[in-house]
């Protein structure tokens, strides 16, 4: 598969899907007026990683900021890995967020209690 | 009936006002104000957690107008604005006001009030569980909207939604939400 690498944006988040090293991250700020046209190749894309997903896949996420219209289609994409690690594949979520930042902490753990995949929470101290 | 709108929309917040716009909101008018206020919140040396969450609401609220403003009366002045709002961001003692102002079509008053009376009654564990309720059943609307933004709104503020709606005329109310956003724990 090829690797879906998109360079960050002042209103969209640097991406980097690798299928052959399973690895996968989004970071920066997602706050697209319109972010179901960023975000659908990205879910399209993991339909097809499901196909034939990596025995581990790692997937980080270092948001600095998103918006209410990006929460949604980032739910779309642990949907997706919630999918692949259903099917007895290891997936592990690295949710990243700046130290005094309780609200990016809170909505990790939003995701983490509706996504049936494991969370790691990590404080990124400066 | 009508009234100045601008006149209005100016009494809800006077003093250290750092940003006013009133006019179209598309995605350019969006990416400057945000470019500017993030700008004057580093120059105000305020903390960082106070600057995303004034950043944050400030997303969310611009985003709003963008998503769901009604088109202006046929009387009113800028009949060329196909997203017209108004905003103040504004300095207060314990950290900032933002104002939005736009018209809203009468038939859609009391929804949009019943939205706001909901989430000011709600303590903030149920606007956190309202929230994830939101997220993982709604769907993107038409207009591109999620339904969270207000509810974002509230969780990160921890204040209630102070809003007016004013009768412009028969059809159309002037809607002011004026939000706090400030440097309190509220937990």
């Amino acid at each position: 598969m090829e690797p879906i690498i998109i360079e960050g944006t002042p209103k969209t988040p640097t991406v980097k899907f690798d299928a052959s090293a399973g690895i996968f991250e989004i970071k920066g700020r997602s706050i697209p007026e319109n972010s179901v046209e960023f975000y659908k190749p990205l879910v399209d894309w993991l339909d097809g990683y499901k196909e034939a997903p990596l025995e581990k896949t790692v997937v980080n996420i270092k948001l600095e900021y998103f918006n209410t219209s990006s929460s949604k289609c980032i739910l779309d994409v642990f949907k997706k890995l919630e999918a692949i690690h259903k099917a007895k594949n290891e997936v592990e979520v690295n949710w990243y967020y700046e130290e005094d930042d309780e609200d990016m902490l809170e909505a990790g753990e939003d995701y983490e209690s509706i996504i049936r995949v494991p969370f790691k929470m990590i404080e990124i101290v400066e | 009936m009508s009234f100045d709108i601008e006149n209005y929309f100016k009494d809800q917040g006077k003093n250290n006002v750092i940003l006013f716009y009133k006019g179209n909101v598309d995605s350019d008018v969006i990416n400057h104000v945000l470019d500017t206020v993030e700008d004057k919140l580093v120059q105000g040396n305020e903390q960082s957690r106070l600057r995303k969450k004034v950043y944050n609401v400030l997303v969310e609220s611009l985003q709003n107008l963008y998503h769901h403003v009604d088109k202006v009366p046929p009387d009113f002045d800028d009949q060329t604005s196909e997203k017209f709002g108004m905003l103040t961001v504004q300095k207060v003692d314990m950290g900032y006001k933002i104002i939005t102002g736009n018209f809203v079509h009468a038939e859609n008053v009391g929804k949009l009030e019943e939205k706001i009376k909901r989430i000011n009654r709600s303590s903030h564990e149920e606007i956190k569980e309202l929230y994830k309720f939101i997220l993982n059943h709604q769907r993107i609307s038409a207009k591109g909207g999620g339904g969270l933004g207000l509810v974002d709104i509230a969780r990160k503020t921890g204040n209630k939604l102070e809003y007016t709606f004013r009768e412009y005329n028969d059809e159309y109310s002037f809607f002011c939400l004026n939000i706090l956003v400030d440097d309190r724990d509220h937990v």
